[in-house]
């Protein structure tokens, strides 16, 4: 197989890892951001009990794409990771808030305690789900990077990250997330908890949809590049049409009262609009918004070796096959609705 | 202050904080394999509630263990650009391998083990367990191997400036690595084995516990014998080996050789001077060095005096973090034979002093990784990549002091907090004994 294939692959597995990552902790980092907005804390608690089992297991799709990303394509992940400092030293502590809440909670019966790592989770949630559009938005946009002798220099601030474009991007991300999320509360809670998920799903996702057009319209004039190569790709329209289908697919299946099929619908809807970004994208990873055509990283300027993007090919083939099953497997055990005080015991 | 110092400063702080629970995780997995195990087929309720109860402890070190460890996947490319330039070719395909083969593995059966108790058969709930287990062990292979391969390169060549693959295979398997995965692995276990011994002696202490104390102290004593051994001899004698032949300047560092010699002594106890680099109070067996590294008492071992001084570790903080892990080392040892001993004679539990023993070297085992780690990795200085890439070149130029300053406060600081309140809540879950555990994870 040729360097070129190989570079192409990878922006397609990494592509799936970046959509895996928004499927799976997608609907886990939108319930925890909904919990924000209940007020009872029974109820709150049963938010986090859904996703107990699982979550965990979600969050890994993150790291492994920061890990392929640094094999696959060591200047992206150099470059993109310093010049997003701020922004993901955010991130992280979030992520740490979030990680312990779920074990932290239930483990003291005060009120108090409760409340704070309730917020821990909900916060901890919520700043991701907002932080990875940000990321995305950043991104389809360009930054500002520049090709030198020495490679790729990042020449932006952490205010310049905070642009108009890229928190549309971030606020859509956000209700793409909250969407799913409360599709899967919906679908696996038990009582006023799924019940009330149910009545917030067909209002976020018109939300979502609002968002996902208003930033299409707008890309097309902030970032025309994502569209000069990807409209005469066969794959971008049906892209196109999958992601219309499964975002009409929703609120369809939504007024059925059927919510696992809406789900899967959800996850479709947001692979495709993944799909689209990347399409958009391809074959930059990176593009720059200083010098588009000389500074961008891409495929071909700042991939791995042949042998190294082999070697890790293989290793993906192998590993991911598995993965993939051993979850399927783990989520088919804990299927069902989740009856409060399950997971964590009544207290 | 300047960047680099900063730089160093925060990954250091990082990796030593999540570096607590990692070990304590691995050794523990591997102990609830064999309780879980033995509740299973001997139907055994004292096993069953030690599996609870460990199983609890396990979900909460886990835990801290993964929200502190989120940070090292993301902090080579953001603190470290040019060292991510520059191996990552190299170095970020064992980080992919191990999200790939370990991360998944783990976390996905950690879940299926934490909450499908009684929902899954007793088989599968103990093949989760071990597949936790393994995943952990592998997330520690794969993490060594990346960093033996910073220690000891292999299988690159240098291409416009960037180490660039040449073979898989000879990078993984580089002169370093399964001796440094070996001898870290026994730690853990180590690790687990006074943890689990040393909770059952606190139960012991206060008359808690009863048969789950018993069970869980004979586990943790004949474990810890058997891995306190083993991390002497042999994977800490053939680490040490290692050293000396593809790193001498660290085998020089952390011995407290400063001079060339031949018959060189085994210096066993000193107190070092920095400036100059000196050993005062030395205690030594002369030509034990040269034997146990060479195999020939007269052999030469290059000094300090060998190399060119900015190719130097530091001196004093390598030699005290080495010999303080080797202290600990025959420590351990000498504890876990003593307990052997009184087991064997019936007098474990109406020794309390010795009981109280094993409360005060529970946590000691964490603390030997950590000078294990430091002698390891700043007697890698001042190489980044050894004899490769400076450590001075590696740091993210684009990253300035104050946000250097702002996130080693927000991270360190977090991490500090996290690793109190697990104090807090481990020591809440030992003092309600191993009976008070319900369906809590």
């Amino acid at each position: 197989m040729d360097l070129g294939t190989l570079q192409t692959i990878w922006f397609v597995l990494f592509l799936v890892l970046v959509a895996g990552y928004a499927v799976l902790d997608g609907f886990d980092l939108g319930i925890g951001a909904l919990s924000l907005l209940e007020r009872n804390e029974a109820r709150r608690g049963q938010h986090m009990e859904v996703i107990a089992p699982v979550w965990d297991g979600n969050e890994v799709w993150l790291l492994t794409a920061g890990g392929a990303l640094f094999a696959a394509f060591p200047p992206v992940y150099a470059t993109v990771f310093s010049g997003f400092y701020l922004a993901l030293m955010l991130l992280l502590a979030a992520l740490m808030f979030r990680g312990v809440s779920f074990k932290f909670r239930n483990q003291v019966a005060s009120p108090g305690w409760r409340r704070f790592w309730d917020r821990a989770f909900g916060l901890g949630s919520l700043v991701p789900a907002l932080l990875y559009g940000v990321a995305v938005g950043n991104i389809l946009k360009g930054v500002p990077v520049q090709q030198t002798a020495q490679g790729f220099a990042w020449q932006g601030s952490f205010l310049g990250l905070l642009n108009p474009y890229a928190l549309l991007v971030g606020v859509l991300g956000l209700a793409m997330f909250l969407t799913h999320g409360a599709i899967y509360m919906a679908h696996k809670a038990h009582g006023e908890a799924a019940a009330s998920a149910a009545r917030k799903a067909p209002w976020l996702w018109l939300s979502w949809m609002i968002l996902w057009g208003v930033t299409t319209g707008i890309s097309a004039w902030q970032a025309p590049h994502l569209f000069e190569g990807a409209t005469g790709n066969p794959l971008w329209w049906v892209t196109v049409l999958v992601a219309l289908a499964a975002m009409i697919g929703i609120p369809w299946a939504l007024r059925g009262g059927r919510h696992g099929v809406a789900f899967l619908w959800s996850c479709a809807a947001i692979a495709a609009q993944n799909g689209l970004a990347a399409l958009g994208l391809y074959p930059r990873l990176v593009p720059s918004s200083l010098d588009l055509a000389g500074s961008s990283l891409t495929i071909h300027n700042a991939s791995s070796s042949e042998r190294t993007l082999g070697t890790m090919l293989v290793i993906a083939l192998v590993g991911m096959p598995l993965v993939v099953g051993y979850t399927a497997f783990v989520y088919r055990v804990f299927r069902g609705r989740v009856k409060p005080g399950e997971y964590y015991g009544n207290h | 202050m300047d960047a680099e110092l900063l730089a160093r400063l925060q990954f250091a702080l990082t990796v030593g904080i999540h570096f607590l629970f990692p070990p304590l995780s691995i050794g523990l997995a591997w102990l609830l394999v064999v309780v879980e195990g033995l509740a299973w087929r001997r139907r055994d309720p004292a096993w069953e509630s030690a599996g609870r109860f460990f199983g609890k402890v396990l979900a909460l070190t886990f835990g801290v263990g993964v929200a502190t460890g989120i940070v090292m996947e993301f902090q080579f490319g953001t603190n470290w650009s040019r060292y991510s330039t520059f191996v990552g070719d190299i170095f970020g395909a064992p980080l992919a391998a191990e999200g790939v083969f370990a991360f998944f593995l783990e976390s996905v059966f950690l879940g299926l083990y934490l909450f499908g108790r009684g929902r899954v058969s007793r088989g599968l709930h103990w093949f989760s367990i071990l597949m936790v287990a393994v995943g952990a062990t592998l997330s520690a292979f794969w993490i060594l191997v990346a960093n033996s391969w910073q220690q000891t390169p292999a299988g690159f060549e240098i291409r416009e400036g960037r180490a660039v693959l040449t073979s898989f295979s000879e990078a993984v398997l580089n002169p370093s690595m399964w001796v440094r995965f070996f001898h870290t692995i026994d730690a853990a276990l180590i690790a687990g084995a006074f943890g689990m011994a040393g909770i059952a002696a606190l139960w012991k202490l206060r008359g808690q516990g009863g048969a789950v104390a018993a069970r869980a102290q004979g586990l943790g004593i004949a474990a810890g014998l058997l891995f306190a051994v083993l991390a002497v001899f042999p994977t800490g004698h053939e680490h040490a080996r290692q050293v000396a032949r593809t790193q001498p300047e660290k085998f020089a560092a952390i011995e407290g050789l400063y001079t060339t010699q031949s018959g060189a002594p085994l210096v066993l106890f000193a107190l070092p001077h920095r400036e100059p680099p000196t050993l005062k109070a030395k205690i030594e067996i002369p030509s034990l060095t040269s034997w146990l590294a060479f195999g020939d008492p007269g052999a030469e071992i290059q000094g300090i005096d060998r190399f060119p001084a900015d190719e130097v570790p530091p001196l004093w903080m390598t030699f005290v973090s080495f010999h303080n892990m080797v202290i600990l080392g025959m420590w351990f040892v000498a504890v876990m034979a003593l307990g052997a001993f009184l087991w064997w004679r019936r007098r474990l539990d109406r020794t309390r002093w010795y009981q109280w023993v094993l409360v005060a070297s529970a946590p000691l085992p964490l603390v030997a990784c950590q000078f294990g780690w430091v002698a390891a990795e700043v007697g890698r200085q001042p190489w980044a990549v050894y004899r490769l890439l400076r450590t001075a070149d590696a740091y993210s130029v684009t990253v300035g002091v104050p946000e250097l300053l702002f996130s080693i406060v927000l991270l360190g600081g977090i991490g500090l907090l996290l690793v109190g309140l697990y104090l807090f809540l481990l020591m809440r879950q030992v003092s309600k004994g191993p009976d008070a555990v319900r369906e809590v994870a």
